[in-house]
Protein backbone atom coordinates (compact mmCIF):
# COMPACT_ATOMS: atom_id res chain seq x y z
CA UNK A 1 0.00 0.00 0.00
CA UNK A 2 2.67 2.44 1.05
CA UNK A 3 4.68 1.47 -1.98
CA UNK A 4 1.76 2.27 -4.24
CA UNK A 5 1.34 5.68 -2.71
CA UNK A 6 5.00 6.44 -3.10
CA UNK A 7 4.87 5.36 -6.70
CA UNK A 8 1.84 7.54 -7.38
CA UNK A 9 3.47 10.54 -5.77
CA UNK A 10 6.63 9.92 -7.73
CA UNK A 11 4.74 9.62 -11.01
CA UNK A 12 2.81 12.78 -10.28
CA UNK A 13 6.00 14.62 -9.53
CA UNK A 14 7.42 13.33 -12.75
CA UNK A 15 4.60 14.55 -14.96
CA UNK A 16 3.47 17.63 -13.03
CA UNK A 17 4.32 20.60 -15.24
CA UNK A 18 5.15 22.82 -12.27
CA UNK A 19 8.23 20.86 -11.40
CA UNK A 20 10.63 22.65 -13.60
CA UNK A 21 14.32 22.81 -13.57
CA UNK A 22 15.64 24.50 -16.61
CA UNK A 23 18.58 26.69 -17.43
CA UNK A 24 22.09 26.29 -16.12
CA UNK A 25 23.31 24.11 -13.29
CA UNK A 26 23.27 26.14 -10.10
CA UNK A 27 26.17 26.84 -7.78
CA UNK A 28 26.84 23.92 -5.45
CA UNK A 29 24.51 21.56 -7.26
CA UNK A 30 27.19 19.53 -8.94
CA UNK A 31 29.51 17.36 -6.84
CA UNK A 32 33.09 18.65 -6.81
CA UNK A 33 34.35 15.66 -8.79
CA UNK A 34 32.09 16.50 -11.71
CA UNK A 35 32.89 20.20 -11.51
CA UNK A 36 36.54 19.39 -12.03
CA UNK A 37 35.87 16.87 -14.79
CA UNK A 38 33.83 19.39 -16.79
CA UNK A 39 36.40 22.12 -16.15
CA UNK A 40 39.07 19.91 -17.65
CA UNK A 41 36.84 18.85 -20.53
CA UNK A 42 36.04 22.48 -21.40
CA UNK A 43 39.55 23.86 -21.19
CA UNK A 44 40.97 22.65 -24.54
CA UNK A 45 37.91 23.91 -26.42
CA UNK A 46 38.22 27.35 -24.84
CA UNK A 47 41.92 27.47 -25.75
CA UNK A 48 41.20 26.48 -29.36
CA UNK A 49 38.35 29.01 -29.42
CA UNK A 50 40.66 31.74 -28.23
CA UNK A 51 43.17 30.88 -30.94
CA UNK A 52 40.48 30.82 -33.65
CA UNK A 53 39.26 34.23 -32.59
CA UNK A 54 42.67 35.88 -32.46
CA UNK A 55 43.54 34.35 -35.82
CA UNK A 56 40.47 35.63 -37.65
CA UNK A 57 40.70 39.02 -35.98
CA UNK A 58 44.38 39.34 -36.87
CA UNK A 59 43.59 38.46 -40.46
CA UNK A 60 40.87 41.07 -40.65
CA UNK A 61 40.49 43.53 -37.76
CA UNK A 62 37.16 44.64 -39.21
CA UNK A 63 35.67 41.35 -38.04
CA UNK A 64 36.14 42.42 -34.42
CA UNK A 65 32.87 44.29 -34.59
CA UNK A 66 31.01 41.31 -35.97
CA UNK A 67 32.48 39.16 -33.23
CA UNK A 68 31.12 41.65 -30.73
CA UNK A 69 27.80 41.38 -32.52
CA UNK A 70 27.73 37.60 -32.08
CA UNK A 71 28.61 38.00 -28.41
CA UNK A 72 25.96 40.67 -27.92
CA UNK A 73 23.35 38.38 -29.49
CA UNK A 74 24.16 35.63 -27.00
CA UNK A 75 24.15 38.22 -24.24
CA UNK A 76 20.64 39.39 -25.11
CA UNK A 77 19.10 35.99 -25.71
CA UNK A 78 20.45 34.42 -22.54
CA UNK A 79 18.99 37.32 -20.53
CA UNK A 80 15.48 36.61 -21.78
CA UNK A 81 13.63 34.14 -19.61
CA UNK A 82 10.76 33.05 -21.76
CA UNK A 83 7.63 31.14 -20.69
CA UNK A 84 7.16 27.72 -22.18
CA UNK A 85 4.42 25.14 -22.67
CA UNK A 86 5.47 23.28 -19.52
CA UNK A 87 4.41 26.25 -17.39
CA UNK A 88 7.94 27.20 -16.49
CA UNK A 89 10.55 29.49 -17.91
CA UNK A 90 13.88 28.99 -19.55
CA UNK A 91 16.06 31.04 -21.83
CA UNK A 92 17.62 30.57 -25.26
CA UNK A 93 21.38 30.49 -25.63
CA UNK A 94 22.04 32.61 -28.71
CA UNK A 95 25.29 30.85 -29.51
CA UNK A 96 24.18 29.36 -32.84
CA UNK A 97 24.72 32.66 -34.67
CA UNK A 98 28.36 32.92 -33.63
CA UNK A 99 28.99 29.30 -34.57
CA UNK A 100 27.55 29.85 -38.06
CA UNK A 101 29.67 32.98 -38.52
CA UNK A 102 32.95 32.10 -36.82
CA UNK A 103 33.05 28.31 -36.78
CA UNK A 104 32.48 25.73 -34.06
CA UNK A 105 34.98 26.92 -31.45
CA UNK A 106 34.83 30.72 -31.30
CA UNK A 107 31.70 30.77 -29.16
CA UNK A 108 33.39 28.79 -26.39
CA UNK A 109 35.10 32.01 -25.31
CA UNK A 110 32.11 34.31 -25.78
CA UNK A 111 29.76 31.85 -24.09
CA UNK A 112 32.16 31.56 -21.18
CA UNK A 113 32.09 35.34 -20.74
CA UNK A 114 28.29 35.39 -20.74
CA UNK A 115 28.16 32.57 -18.19
CA UNK A 116 30.75 34.25 -15.98
CA UNK A 117 28.75 37.46 -15.98
CA UNK A 118 25.57 35.63 -15.02
CA UNK A 119 27.29 33.58 -12.34
CA UNK A 120 28.93 36.56 -10.66
CA UNK A 121 26.25 39.23 -10.92
CA UNK A 122 23.00 37.30 -11.19
CA UNK A 123 23.61 34.20 -9.07
CA UNK A 124 22.52 32.35 -12.19
CA UNK A 125 24.63 29.30 -12.87
CA UNK A 126 27.78 29.26 -10.77
CA UNK A 127 31.54 29.48 -10.59
CA UNK A 128 32.01 25.85 -9.61
CA UNK A 129 29.58 24.75 -12.32
CA UNK A 130 31.11 27.10 -14.89
CA UNK A 131 32.98 24.28 -16.64
CA UNK A 132 29.86 22.12 -16.93
CA UNK A 133 27.70 25.01 -18.14
CA UNK A 134 30.38 26.14 -20.58
CA UNK A 135 30.56 22.62 -21.95
CA UNK A 136 26.83 22.44 -22.65
CA UNK A 137 26.12 25.99 -23.79
CA UNK A 138 29.37 27.21 -25.28
CA UNK A 139 30.88 23.99 -26.64
CA UNK A 140 28.27 21.34 -27.49
CA UNK A 141 25.64 23.85 -28.66
CA UNK A 142 27.89 25.73 -31.11
CA UNK A 143 29.57 22.58 -32.47
CA UNK A 144 26.17 21.03 -33.18
CA UNK A 145 24.96 24.29 -34.74
CA UNK A 146 28.01 24.56 -36.97
CA UNK A 147 27.82 21.04 -38.37
CA UNK A 148 24.07 21.19 -38.89
CA UNK A 149 24.50 24.44 -40.81
CA UNK A 150 27.21 22.90 -43.00
CA UNK A 151 25.26 19.67 -43.41
CA UNK A 152 22.02 21.29 -44.55
CA UNK A 153 23.92 23.53 -46.97
CA UNK A 154 25.80 20.55 -48.37
CA UNK A 155 22.56 18.66 -48.84
CA UNK A 156 21.37 21.60 -50.94
CA UNK A 157 18.94 22.98 -48.39
CA UNK A 158 18.04 26.66 -48.51
CA UNK A 159 20.02 29.13 -46.40
CA UNK A 160 17.16 30.01 -44.07
CA UNK A 161 16.52 26.35 -43.26
CA UNK A 162 20.20 25.75 -42.55
CA UNK A 163 20.31 28.72 -40.19
CA UNK A 164 17.02 27.85 -38.52
CA UNK A 165 17.87 24.21 -37.89
CA UNK A 166 21.42 25.02 -36.79
CA UNK A 167 20.32 27.54 -34.17
CA UNK A 168 17.32 25.66 -32.83
CA UNK A 169 18.89 22.19 -32.64
CA UNK A 170 22.06 23.66 -31.12
CA UNK A 171 19.89 25.31 -28.47
CA UNK A 172 18.03 22.07 -27.76
CA UNK A 173 21.20 19.98 -27.59
CA UNK A 174 22.63 22.38 -25.01
CA UNK A 175 19.88 21.36 -22.63
CA UNK A 176 20.14 17.70 -23.53
CA UNK A 177 23.78 18.02 -22.48
CA UNK A 178 22.77 19.62 -19.19
CA UNK A 179 20.39 16.70 -18.58
CA UNK A 180 23.23 14.31 -19.31
CA UNK A 181 25.54 16.11 -16.89
CA UNK A 182 22.98 16.02 -14.11
CA UNK A 183 22.00 12.42 -14.78
CA UNK A 184 25.56 11.17 -14.73
CA UNK A 185 26.21 13.01 -11.45
CA UNK A 186 22.88 11.93 -9.95
CA UNK A 187 21.97 8.46 -11.21
CA UNK A 188 18.63 7.32 -9.84
CA UNK A 189 18.56 4.55 -7.23
CA UNK A 190 16.20 2.61 -9.44
CA UNK A 191 17.10 2.66 -13.11
CA UNK A 192 20.42 4.42 -12.64
CA UNK A 193 21.69 6.85 -15.23
CA UNK A 194 18.99 6.14 -17.81
CA UNK A 195 16.12 6.85 -15.42
CA UNK A 196 17.72 10.09 -14.27
CA UNK A 197 18.52 11.11 -17.81
CA UNK A 198 14.94 10.59 -18.95
CA UNK A 199 13.69 12.49 -15.92
CA UNK A 200 15.90 15.51 -16.49
CA UNK A 201 15.26 15.33 -20.23
CA UNK A 202 11.51 15.36 -19.65
CA UNK A 203 11.91 18.56 -17.68
CA UNK A 204 14.50 20.23 -19.87
CA UNK A 205 13.88 19.22 -23.44
CA UNK A 206 10.13 19.78 -23.41
CA UNK A 207 10.48 23.22 -21.85
CA UNK A 208 13.15 24.12 -24.35
CA UNK A 209 11.34 23.08 -27.57
CA UNK A 210 9.33 26.29 -28.18
CA UNK A 211 12.31 28.36 -27.05
CA UNK A 212 14.56 26.57 -29.47
CA UNK A 213 12.11 27.37 -32.26
CA UNK A 214 12.12 31.03 -31.17
CA UNK A 215 15.90 31.06 -31.19
CA UNK A 216 15.93 29.56 -34.68
CA UNK A 217 13.54 32.21 -35.98
CA UNK A 218 15.46 35.06 -34.33
CA UNK A 219 18.74 33.81 -35.73
CA UNK A 220 17.24 33.74 -39.24
CA UNK A 221 16.01 37.31 -38.64
CA UNK A 222 19.44 38.50 -37.56
CA UNK A 223 21.24 36.73 -40.41
CA UNK A 224 18.77 38.45 -42.76
CA UNK A 225 19.84 41.80 -41.32
CA UNK A 226 23.51 40.92 -41.65
CA UNK A 227 23.08 39.84 -45.26
CA UNK A 228 21.27 43.06 -46.04
CA UNK A 229 23.70 45.44 -44.35
CA UNK A 230 26.92 43.61 -43.61
CA UNK A 231 27.41 41.46 -46.67
CA UNK A 232 31.15 42.01 -47.05
CA UNK A 233 31.94 40.59 -43.63
CA UNK A 234 29.88 37.48 -44.35
CA UNK A 235 31.66 36.95 -47.65
CA UNK A 236 34.96 37.45 -45.84
CA UNK A 237 34.00 34.70 -43.41
CA UNK A 238 32.92 32.38 -46.23
CA UNK A 239 29.42 32.25 -44.84
CA UNK A 240 28.02 33.78 -48.00
CA UNK A 241 28.90 33.19 -51.63
CA UNK A 242 29.68 36.35 -53.60
CA UNK A 243 26.23 36.40 -55.12
CA UNK A 244 24.51 35.00 -52.06
CA UNK A 245 20.84 35.65 -52.12
CA UNK A 246 18.65 36.61 -49.23
CA UNK A 247 18.25 33.89 -46.65
CA UNK B 1 10.81 46.14 -53.82
CA UNK B 2 13.40 43.83 -52.42
CA UNK B 3 13.65 45.94 -49.28
CA UNK B 4 9.93 45.67 -48.78
CA UNK B 5 9.92 41.90 -49.09
CA UNK B 6 12.86 41.69 -46.70
CA UNK B 7 11.05 43.84 -44.17
CA UNK B 8 7.94 41.68 -44.46
CA UNK B 9 9.89 38.48 -43.84
CA UNK B 10 11.51 39.87 -40.71
CA UNK B 11 8.21 41.26 -39.50
CA UNK B 12 6.61 37.84 -39.86
CA UNK B 13 9.55 36.19 -38.07
CA UNK B 14 9.19 38.65 -35.20
CA UNK B 15 5.45 38.04 -34.94
CA UNK B 16 6.01 34.28 -34.91
CA UNK B 17 8.43 34.62 -32.00
CA UNK B 18 5.98 36.81 -30.08
CA UNK B 19 3.14 34.35 -30.62
CA UNK B 20 5.35 31.48 -29.44
CA UNK B 21 5.98 33.43 -26.24
CA UNK B 22 2.37 34.45 -25.71
CA UNK B 23 0.90 31.03 -26.49
CA UNK B 24 1.83 29.31 -23.20
CA UNK B 25 0.79 32.39 -21.21
CA UNK B 26 -2.68 32.23 -22.69
CA UNK B 27 -3.22 28.49 -22.82
CA UNK B 28 -1.78 27.35 -19.49
CA UNK B 29 -3.90 28.81 -16.76
CA UNK B 30 -2.47 27.76 -13.42
CA UNK B 31 1.20 27.73 -14.18
CA UNK B 32 3.68 29.58 -12.03
CA UNK B 33 6.15 30.24 -14.82
CA UNK B 34 8.86 30.02 -12.23
CA UNK B 35 12.48 29.94 -13.16
CA UNK B 36 14.92 27.26 -12.32
CA UNK B 37 16.56 28.44 -9.19
CA UNK B 38 14.24 27.20 -6.45
CA UNK B 39 13.20 24.08 -8.31
CA UNK B 40 16.74 22.89 -8.70
CA UNK B 41 16.75 21.50 -5.18
CA UNK B 42 13.55 19.56 -5.77
CA UNK B 43 14.63 17.87 -8.96
CA UNK B 44 17.97 16.79 -7.59
CA UNK B 45 16.84 15.87 -4.10
CA UNK B 46 14.16 13.68 -5.63
CA UNK B 47 16.91 11.61 -7.10
CA UNK B 48 19.40 11.87 -4.24
CA UNK B 49 17.68 12.61 -0.96
CA UNK B 50 20.88 13.17 0.95
CA UNK B 51 22.40 15.69 -1.42
CA UNK B 52 23.14 19.07 0.09
CA UNK B 53 24.43 21.86 -2.14
CA UNK B 54 27.98 22.34 -0.98
CA UNK B 55 28.39 25.93 -1.96
CA UNK B 56 26.29 29.08 -2.10
CA UNK B 57 26.68 31.73 -4.81
CA UNK B 58 29.24 34.37 -3.86
CA UNK B 59 26.66 37.10 -4.18
CA UNK B 60 22.94 36.96 -4.77
CA UNK B 61 20.69 39.79 -5.91
CA UNK B 62 18.84 40.86 -2.75
CA UNK B 63 15.41 40.63 -4.38
CA UNK B 64 13.56 39.56 -7.49
CA UNK B 65 13.33 43.19 -8.53
CA UNK B 66 17.08 43.68 -8.36
CA UNK B 67 17.59 40.46 -10.24
CA UNK B 68 15.30 41.54 -13.05
CA UNK B 69 17.06 44.91 -13.10
CA UNK B 70 20.34 43.13 -13.74
CA UNK B 71 18.80 40.88 -16.38
CA UNK B 72 17.29 43.95 -18.04
CA UNK B 73 20.72 45.60 -18.02
CA UNK B 74 22.23 42.52 -19.62
CA UNK B 75 19.62 42.56 -22.39
CA UNK B 76 19.90 46.33 -22.83
CA UNK B 77 23.68 46.31 -23.18
CA UNK B 78 23.49 43.50 -25.72
CA UNK B 79 20.61 45.06 -27.66
CA UNK B 80 22.37 48.40 -27.68
CA UNK B 81 25.39 46.88 -29.35
CA UNK B 82 23.26 44.95 -31.86
CA UNK B 83 21.47 48.16 -32.82
CA UNK B 84 24.73 50.09 -33.05
CA UNK B 85 26.25 47.51 -35.37
CA UNK B 86 23.26 47.29 -37.70
CA UNK B 87 22.90 51.07 -37.76
CA UNK B 88 26.55 51.54 -38.55
CA UNK B 89 26.50 48.88 -41.27
CA UNK B 90 23.37 50.34 -42.83
CA UNK B 91 24.83 53.85 -42.78
CA UNK B 92 28.01 52.64 -44.42
CA UNK B 93 26.04 50.87 -47.11
CA UNK B 94 23.98 53.98 -47.86
CA UNK B 95 27.10 56.12 -48.17
CA UNK B 96 28.72 53.66 -50.56
CA UNK B 97 25.63 53.60 -52.69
Amino acid sequence: MKKWMLLTVFTLLLIAPQIAYSMHIMEGFLPLKWCIIWDIASLPFVVVGFMTISKSVKKNPKLKMLLGFAGAFAFVLSALKIPSVTGSCSHPTGVGLGAILFGPFAMSVLGLIVLLFQALLLAHGGITTLGANTFSMAIVGPIVSYYIFKGVKKAGGPNWLAVFLAASIGDLLTYVTTSFQLAIAFPAEVGGFTASFLKFMGIFAVTQVPLAISEGLLTVLVINLLIAYSKEELIELNVLEKEGKLV
Amino acid sequence: MRDKKFLMINLILGLLVISLIVFPLVTIKNAEFAGADDRATEAITQVDKNYKPWLKPVWEPPSGEIESLLFACQAAIGAGFLGYYIGLAKGRKNVNR
